[in-house]
């Protein structure tokens, strides 16, 4: 049997990817409702004055989505691992970077990019500022794939193990400190009304070292913890 | 040259070999190491000179620095050994990454604790989210992620090279960490916070410095080696040589 084509491989595997998300609206809707919660938690543990919410705005949104990002990635693979799917993925004769990196790009969209589309909407509720709440979704926009990206890293590596939950936390959370820092920060140098777009594109430069070297590590982690 | 490194690369790449080298190494280099670190510690801490605006309590830059340094390099080392493991799956740059993480972890909780410490009398406060207190927190936090990576996973090749990559990982995130923390800490707060310059340090405080970081670093690297070679007879432990090491024989 000769090898299928990488375009070939490509599209089906996100196709089946995209199809798999797709029926368990769950595995949508769960992350965004906790982004929406957490974010709500604020207010009500610090103080509902407009102007100490501000403030807080842009970490509050930021550490949430990042939290929802981890949770959600979870279960990445722990699916295709007791189907065994995950197996005959990495026994394909095709270089397995495809098919992972195209079931990162489909979690992505269907978590990534519902969570950046409502982030304005959770900043408005923080009080921010209407004209910071693009560079919010902007930075979210931008982030939320380096988050997925590297959070697979984790998730790959704890794929077969009991206490996957907290110990993926642990593994990934110090890893997601500079997107941290770089995503709540230019919202807060929009708040200061300095321009973000060397901040934007220090993200941008992050969001493609994960996503060209990314890929590749997600499918070396995914091979260690078969047991290769 | 690089043939000799290959050879050494290829002997070390032997357990078998990497246990003798320990057996000869070791027995010099626990004392050499102590004796540096007492001496470079007492030197530091008793008879070098006080200095000009900090006082005594500078002092704790014989603990502090040497300590850091050793937390840092231990990292950049883990990853390194990760590489190799990963790259060309030489078994002992698995056990010499399992080995570097529980003392880089001590070290780089050392220089939490003796910076805080430190930081009271000199800034007036324990802590700050300085660049470099932040990014030595994280890196703590990654020395403690890759030893429960380590902990989690039963089979002891699978769990070298799941930290292997894990390793590989965060040393990329230790410089953009190190970067963007920069960047928090000099828009916010200035430069309120000078360390002491390597350069602008008296020779009188340097020496001694010098010498209790060296003291420390090859402690560190005697621990590795302990550390490795307990690892290397557990693995090795159906092979001939470990059993008639056992016997009392020759390795």
């Amino acid at each position: 049997m000769s090898a299928p084509s990488l375009g070939t491989v490509w599209r089906a595997s996100l196709r089946r990817e995209l199809t798999l998300i797709w029926r368990s609206p769950a595995d949508i809707v769960q992350p965004l409702f906790f982004f929406v919660v957490v974010v709500s938690l604020f207010p009500l543990a610090l103080s509902p004055k407009p102007a100490l919410l501000a403030l807080v705005a842009p970490g509050a949104v930021w550490v949430a989505a990042l939290l929802a990002v981890m949770l959600s990635l979870d279960g990445l693979f722990r699916r295709d691992q007791e189907s065994g799917a995950l197996d005959l993925l990495l026994t394909a004769p095709v270089v397995s970077v495809v098919p992972v990196a195209a079931k990162l790009l489909a979690h992505w969209l269907l978590t990534g990019l519902p969570l950046a589309l409502i982030a304005p909407l959770l900043g408005y509720m923080l009080q921010l500022p209407v004209a910071v709440l693009d560079t919010l979704m902007v930075s979210v926009l931008l982030g939320t794939p380096t988050l997925t990206v590297v959070g697979a890293i984790g998730a790959a590596l704890t794929v077969g193990l009991n206490r996957g939950g907290i110990l993926l936390a642990v593994l990934v959370l110090p890893l997601y400190v500079p997107v941290l820092v770089f995503g709540a920060g230019v919202v807060r140098t929009a708040l200061d009304g300095l321009p973000t777009g060397g901040l934007l594109a220090v993200l941008g430069a992050i969001l493609a070292l994960a996503v060209s070297l990314g890929p590749v590590a997600v499918a070396l982690g995914l091979r260690i913890s078969a047991g290769d | 040259m690089w043939k000799t490194i290959k050879r050494w690369y290829h002997q070390l790449g032997s357990p078998r070999y990497f246990y003798r080298f320990c057996e000869a190494v070791l027995p010099w280099l626990v004392p050499v190491s102590l004796a540096l670190l007492a001496v470079g510690l007492v030197w530091g801490l008793v008879y070098a000179p006080v200095e000009r605006y900090q006082g005594d309590s500078y002092r704790i830059i014989y603990i502090h620095v040497p300590a850091s340094s050793g937390a840092l390099m231990g990292y950049i080392a883990m990853g390194v050994a990760g590489l190799v493991a990963l790259v060309w799956r030489m078994k002992m740059a698995e056990v010499m990454l399992k080995a570097l993480a529980p003392f880089g972890a001590v070290l780089a909780a050392v220089s939490l604790l003796t910076g805080a410490l430190w930081g009271k009398p000199t800034w007036g406060t324990y802590w700050q989210w300085d660049a470099r207190m932040t990014s030595m927190l994280i890196l703590l936090f990654l020395y403690l992620g890759i030893m429960a990576l380590q902990n989690a996973i039963r089979d002891p090749r699978q769990a070298a090279r799941a930290a292997a990559l894990l390793a590989v990982v965060g040393v990329i995130n230790v410089v953009i960490v190190k970067y963007s923390v920069e960047w928090l800490n000099t828009l916010h707060q200035g430069a309120t916070l000078k360390v002491v310059g390597e350069s602008s340090i008296d020779a009188s405080m340097k020496w001694p410095l010098l010498i209790s970081m060296a003291g420390l670093w090859l402690l560190y690297a005697a621990n590795v080696l302990m550390r490795a070679r307990t690892e290397v007879l557990s693995r090795e432990r159906r092979s001939g040589w470990v059993r008639r090491l056992v016997r009392g024989g020759e390795a």
